[in-house]
C-alpha cells in the first residue's frame, strides 16, 4: 500500500513536471530593419472580433502588407483570452494576440506572459507620452512593464435626449451628479399605474454600462490606496457614490425599476434597436463612444446629444474625464520572431492612418495623439466628445491587478446587494471586501 | 503393502518444466496481444485522465496560473478556502440547494411525467415526443429561452399579470433565481421522464391485480407496488442527479451573465454563484488554477461521499426483482 502511495505520488510529481512552463524569456529587443530584404512570412493574429468588426480588422491588418510587402498576416478570429493564455501556456502562441480584456493586462505583464514592449519602444526611439495620452498607461502597463499597446480604445460619458431635456426645461446636460439626480427625478415619467414611463436615469448597476467602475470614475474614487491595499472602505468617495446611486434608485423604487429594464429587454436589448435610450424610454444614461455607431445603425429616431459624465459636486475639476480602457495588442512569450511580432503590432498601435481606419470602421476612439486630430472624426460632435474625454488628464481606467477581473466582481456583487436594500452596513461590508479582495491578491 | 515411490528421471522432469515456461510463455503473449488491442483505451485514459487528475492533484498544493511555473504552498489553497473564501460558503450554500432541491424536484416531475403518458391511450408518442423535446435543446439556448420568458416584463409575468398575481423579477431577483433555474431543469426532464416511463412499463400487471385483490387504493398501490419496483431506476437517477447537481454550471453562468457579460459571476447578488461557477470563476477569471484545483478536489471528494452515502443506503430501499445487487 504504501508503495503504491509513493508511486502515485511519484507520477504526480512527474506529471507536474512535465507540465510546467518555461521561465522568464525576457531578453533586449529583437530588432530587423524594416527596409531590408525579407524572405516573404506569415503572422498569426488571434482576436475576439467577429463578425463585421471582425472584417474591418482583418482589412486593417492586412494592409500592414503595404508597408511590409513581404509579410501577410492571417487573422484568427473568435480567440478569447483563455485561449490565448492555452497557446502561450501550450507553447503555440500566436505571433501577435490581441485582447479586449484590459483587466488582463497586469497578469500578463506580471508572468512576463506578454513581452515587455518597452525595449522596442526605446529601439525605435518611440517616445510614449508624446504617442498616446497618459490613460492609456493605465491599463497597459504594470510595475513599469509595458506588455501591451492600445489598439483602439473605449470612452465613456453622458448621452442624452434633447428633445426629453428640453421638454422638461434643461437646456443643458448635468454636469455634477446632484444636478443629475435633481433633472432625472423631474424628467421620469410614471403610468397611471405608478410604473415608470420614461426614465430620467437608468441609475441600477448592472444595467447596461453602470457599473461601479463608470460610476465610480465621477468621484474619482480609489481601488488602491498608494501601499497597493484595497481603499473601497477608507476612501469615502465609493460610500458617497453608492448612497448617491442608491439614492436615486430608492426614489424611483428598485422593483419599479428592475420591472422597467425588463420591460425595454432587459440587458439583451443593449445590442438591438430596442435600447432604452434609442428608443426615447430613458433620457440620460452613461455609455460608451460606440453608442454613436449603434444609434446609427439602429437608425434611432432619437435627438441626442453627448457629453462628458457629471461629477461629484465636491470635485468638479474632474468634469470633461471619464472612465477609458479597450482593446489591447501584445507579443505573447515564446513568439517564433519577435522582430516582425513587433514590426506589425507597430504598425497597428502607431500607424496614424492605420488607427483612423480602424476607428471609422469599429467607431472607436483612436489611441495616438497623432490620430485624435483627424478631422473628419472631430467633425462629427457627438464622436468628438469621447475624443475629448480620453485626452483629459484625468481619464483613467481602474488599476489593473494580477486578479483580473476578481476585485471587480466581488465589488459589484456587494453594489448589487446595496442598491436592493440588502446591506445594513455599508462601511461594515466595505471593510470586509477590502480583506476579502486582499486575501485574493495575496493567493497569487 | 509397502508403497514405492518411483522419481521421475530427470529428462521428465526437464520436460515438465518446458510445458510449464511454454505454457506460462503462452499466456503471458495472449496477454500481451490483449493489452496491444487494449492499448488506445489505455493511453488515452493514462493521457487523458491519469495525467490530468494527478496534475490537478499536484496544481491544489501550488500557486499557479497557467502562465508560469507552480509554486509549492502546501495546505494553503484549501486553508484559504475554508477561512478565508467568503463567497466559497455561499457557492456551497447554493449548490446544496440545487442538490436539495432541483434533484428531487426533477426526479417528482419524471415520475408524475410518466405517470400519466401510462394512462394515454391515443397519441402516446406524440405526447412522448413533446415530454422529450426540451432535452434535444441545447442547455445554453434553453436558458436563454427562460430569461427570455422569466424576463420581469416578459410574457410570463404579463400572463401573471393578467391573473392579478404577483409578478417576481425572477432572474433579477436572488430570492426568485434559483425558482427560475429550477423551472428550467424541471421543463427538461425528458430524460428522467423516459427512463421512469420504461421501468413503469416493465412493472408486471399481477402486481396490481394481486394488489386489487386485496383491496389497496391507489396510493396504496402506488406506495406499496410502483414505488419498490421502479427503485432501482430512483436509485439510478438519485446518483446521477446528485452528481450533476454538484457540477450545476452551464445555465446558471448563461443566467448571470445574460445580457451583460460584465456582470460578476453569480448575478444577482451571488445568488446564482455555484460551486462551479465559483471555480471556473477563481480559476479562469481571476487566474487562481492552484486554488481552483484544490476547490475541485474537495468536490470530488464531496460528490465520492455522497455517492458512497447513496450506494450504502440503497441496501435499505432500493427493490431489485431478481434479488441481485
Amino acid at each position: 500500500m504504501r508503495r503504491r502511495v509513493i508511486g502515485l505520488l511519484a507520477i504526480a510529481l512527474l506529471a507536474a513536471a512535465c507540465t510546467a512552463g518555461g521561465g522568464d524569456d525576457s531578453k533586449p529587443a529583437a530588432t530587423l530593419d524594416p527596409n531590408a530584404q525579407h524572405d516573404p512570412m506569415t503572422l498569426t493574429v488571434w482576436s475576439n472580433f467577429s463578425g463585421r468588426e471582425g472584417k474591418v480588422t482583418t482589412q486593417v491588418l492586412e494592409s500592414v502588407k503595404q508597408k511590409y510587402p513581404w509579410m501577410t498576416v492571417k487573422h484568427v478570429q473568435g480567440k478569447d483570452d483563455e485561449a490565448i493564455q492555452r497557446a502561450i501556456n501550450g507553447g503555440t502562441p500566436p505571433d501577435v494576440a490581441i485582447s479586449f480584456t484590459p483587466d488582463n493586462a497586469a497578469r500578463y505583464c506580471d508572468t512576463r506572459a506578454w513581452q515587455d514592449l518597452n525595449p522596442n519602444l526605446q529601439a525605435d526611439k518611440i517616445d510614449k507620452q508624446a504617442m498616446w495620452p497618459s490613460a492609456i498607461f493605465s491599463y497597459t502597463q504594470y510595475n513599469n512593464l509595458q506588455c501591451a499597446l492600445p489598439m483602439l480604445t473605449d470612452a465613456y460619458g453622458l448621452y442624452y435626449n434633447v428633445d426629453l431635456l428640453s421638454k422638461a426645461g434643461f437646456s443643458e446636460p448635468p454636469k455634477t451628479v446632484s444636478e443629475l439626480k435633481t433633472m432625472a427625478e423631474k424628467l421620469t415619467e410614471y403610468n397611471a399605474d405608478g410604473s415608470i414611463k420614461v426614465a430620467g436615469f437608468m441609475p441600477l448597476f448592472g444595467a447596461y454600462q453602470n457599473s461601479v467602475n463608470t460610476l465610480g470614475h465621477a468621484y474619482a474614487a480609489k481601488w488602491y490606496d498608494s501601499s497597493g491595499k484595497p481603499s473601497l472602505s477608507t476612501d469615502p468617495n465609493w460610500t458617497k457614490m453608492l448612497e448617491w446611486q442608491k439614492s436615486m434608485v430608492d426614489t424611483m423604487g428598485y422593483d419599479k425599476l428592475q420591472k422597467f429594464f425588463g420591460s425595454l429587454g432587459g440587458g439583451d436589448s443593449e445590442w438591438s434597436a430596442q435600447h432604452g435610450f434609442e428608443t426615447g424610454k430613458i433620457a440620460m444614461m452613461i455609455d460608451g463612444e460606440w453608442r454613436n455607431a449603434f444609434i446609427a445603425a439602429d437608425k434611432a429616431k432619437v435627438n441626442y446629444a453627448t457629453a462628458p459624465f457629471p461629477v461629484d459636486d465636491a470635485q468638479p475639476d474632474l468634469y470633461g474625464s471619464g472612465q477609458v480602457g479597450g482593446t489591447i495588442m501584445g507579443i505573447p512569450k515564446g513568439v517564433k520572431n519577435p522582430a516582425e511580432s513587433w514590426l506589425l503590432v507597430k504598425y497597428m498601435t502607431t500607424e496614424t492612418s492605420a488607427l483612423v481606419t480602424l476607428a471609422k470602421g469599429l467607431r472607436n476612439v483612436p489611441s495616438t495623439t497623432e490620430s485624435l486630430k483627424d478631422p473628419e472624426l472631430n467633425a462629427d460632435e457627438h464622436f468628438s466628445t469621447f475624443m475629448k474625454i480620453f485626452q483629459n488628464p484625468k481619464s483613467t481606467f481602474k488599476p489593473i491587478t494580477p486578479i483580473g477581473v476578481t476585485d471587480q466582481d466581488l465589488f459589484g456583487s456587494l453594489a448589487e446587494k446595496h442598491q436592493a436594500g440588502k446591506v445594513g452596513d455599508l462601511q461594515a461590508e466595505l471593510v470586509k471586501l477590502d480583506d476579502q479582495i486582499a486575501k485574493q491578491l495575496q493567493l497569487g | 503393502m509397502a508403497t514405492v515411490s518411483v522419481r521421475p528421471p530427470a529428462a521428465e522432469q526437464a520436460r515438465a518444466a518446458e510445458r510449464r515456461r511454454r505454457r506460462r510463455r503462452s499466456a503471458w503473449r495472449r496477454q500481451l496481444v490483449a493489452l496491444a488491442f487494449m492499448s488506445p483505451w489505455i493511453i488515452g485514459f493514462a493521457v487523458f485522465y491519469v495525467y490530468p487528475i494527478l496534475s490537478s492533484l499536484y496544481f491544489s498544493f501550488t500557486s499557479y496560473d497557467i502562465l508560469t511555473d507552480p509554486v509549492w504552498v502546501g495546505l494553503a489553497n484549501y486553508q484559504f478556502m475554508f477561512t478565508s473564501d467568503g463567497r466559497f460558503w455561499t457557492a456551497v450554500r447554493n449548490t446544496a440547494w440545487v442538490v436539495a432541491i432541483i434533484v428531487p424536484l426533477q426526479i417528482a416531475f419524471g415520475i408524475g411525467a410518466a405517470m400519466v403518458l401510462t394512462r394515454v391511450r391515443r397519441g402516446l408518442g406524440f405526447y412522448r415526443t413533446v415530454f422529450f423535446l426540451p432535452t434535444m435543446v441545447p442547455l445554453v439556448a434553453a436558458a436563454l429561452g427562460f430569461v427570455f420568458l422569466l424576463n420581469p416584463g416578459g410574457p410570463v409575468n404579463a400572463v401573471l399579470g393578467f391573473l392579478h398575481l404577483p409578478e417576481p423579477l425572477w432572474f433579477r431577483d436572488p430570492a426568485w433565481a434559483k425558482p427560475g433555474l429550477a423551472l428550467l431543469a424541471t421543463w427538461m426532464v425528458g430524460q428522467t421522464m423516459i427512463i421512469f416511463l420504461a421501468a413503469l412499463l416493465d412493472v408486471p400487471r399481477q402486481l396490481y391485480e394481486a394488489a386489487d385483490l386485496e383491496g389497496a387504493g391507489p396510493l396504496q398501490r402506488f406506495r406499496h407496488v410502483t414505488l419498490p419496483m421502479i427503485s432501482p431506476v430512483i436509485f439510478f437517477s438519485v446518483v446521477i442527479g446528485v452528481i450533476n447537481g454538484f457540477r450545476y454550471f452551464t445555465e446558471a453562468y448563461v443566467v448571470s451573465k445574460s445580457g451583460d457579460w460584465d456582470n460578476p459571476v453569480g448575478t444577482p447578488q451571488d445568488s446564482l454563484l455555484f460551486y462551479t461557477s465559483h471555480l471556473y470563476n477563481q480559476g479562469f477569471e481571476g487566474f487562481h488554477m492552484g486554488y481552483a484545483a484544490a476547490l475541485s478536489w474537495v468536490m470530488f471528494v464531496v460528490i465520492m461521499a455522497c455517492t458512497l452515502l447513496l450506494i450504502r443506503s440503497s441496501r435499505r430501499w432500493v427493490h431489485y426483482q431478481g434479488g441481485f445487487r
